[in-house]
């Protein structure tokens, strides 16, 4: 992964980017959040084939999830995720006590409403890189208070 | 060395498929689609095997009079198959393994590439070149 500083301001002017798009009137506001969540899908693809080369295969949905959650995030955001939860029956929740690209905006709920944008791309993350191992998912994610996330992973069983 | 190579998606349509002798294209078309059986088998045998042994390369899939057929999954459940001649005896496992380390590499580069959209035929330069270097390196 190219240098961490680079990645945070890329992100941040691609967000900004996006949205300036729409407001020079390309398409409507609300198509941002997808916009920015599909680029999150190609790059997420094109990550985990990259970073699972050398790894073994995998056992089962659970070993994925944990390949996520300690190698794919650590490469991505330089640490792993805090705690991954799961009911076993498709749901994951990964919590992030310090989500790196929300770290430059003042903690607490100062600019809560603005925090979406920002997790957009990291949603699309996830799910490229989940849909390229064979598993097809929904992912969303919420704010309580800034700088912490969670990520909730649906999978779809076929 | 190789005498064909192709590269399978995940639903198990080819991505990318060339063999050397052109005039008995189909030949080797038909044993690639033969040898998709044998993978998934193992596959499906490897997913009780042990830890260590949860390897992407797969192998011989099997011999055949003339060649030999050789398999390899990536993670993202992208199958390899090489076609190799078997009166090549001196070329060894390590070789092959090594081959298919080469077409991995290739293509997570053609993955990356961000004009290349996943699960359509492969068409990089690149990649088409590195796959000739595999052909003709004894031939």
């Amino acid at each position: 992964m190219a240098d961490e500083a680079l990645f945070l301001l890329l992100h941040n002017e691609m967000v900004s980017g996006v949205y300036q798009a729409a407001e020079q009137g390309e398409g409507e506001n609300g198509r941002c959040i997808t916009k920015l969540e599909n680029m999150g899908f190609r790059v997420g693809q094109g990550l985990i084939e990259r970073f699972t080369k050398d790894t073994a295969r995998f056992k089962d949905e659970l070993d994925i999830m944990k390949f996520v959650c300690k190698d794919f995030w650590t490469t991505v955001f330089k640490k792993q995720i805090d705690n991954l939860r799961t009911n076993h029956q498709g749901i994951y929740v990964l919590q992030d006590n310090k989500f790196r690209l929300l770290t430059q905006m003042s903690a607490g709920k100062q600019y809560l409403e603005h925090a979406s944008k920002y997790l957009a791309f990291t949603c699309g993350l996830i799910r490229g890189g989940l849909s390229n191992l064979g598993i097809k998912s929904i992912v969303t994610a919420e704010v309580s208070s800034m700088p912490a996330c969670k990520f909730q992973v649906m999978i779809q069983k076929l | 060395m190789a005498v064909c190579v192709a590269v399978i998606a995940k639903e198990n349509y080819p991505l990318y498929i060339r063999s050397v002798p052109t005039e008995s294209e189909l030949k080797f078309h038909y044993m690639v689609h033969t040898s998709l059986d044998v993978v998934d088998e193992k596959i499906s045998a490897m997913g009780k095997a042990l830890v260590d042994q949860r390897e992407l390369y797969l192998g011989l899939l099997y011999p055949t009079e003339d060649y030999k057929v050789y398999g390899y999954v990536t993670n993202s459940k992208v199958k390899f198959v090489m076609v190799v001649d078997s009166s090549n005896t001196a070329l060894r496992d390590n070789e092959i393994r090594s081959m298919f380390r080469k077409l991995h590499n290739s293509y997570t580069d053609v993955m990356c590439n961000p004009f290349y959209n996943p699960g359509d035929r492969i068409q990089s330069r690149a990649f088409d070149s590195m796959v000739t270097t595999m052909m003709i390196q004894v031939c």
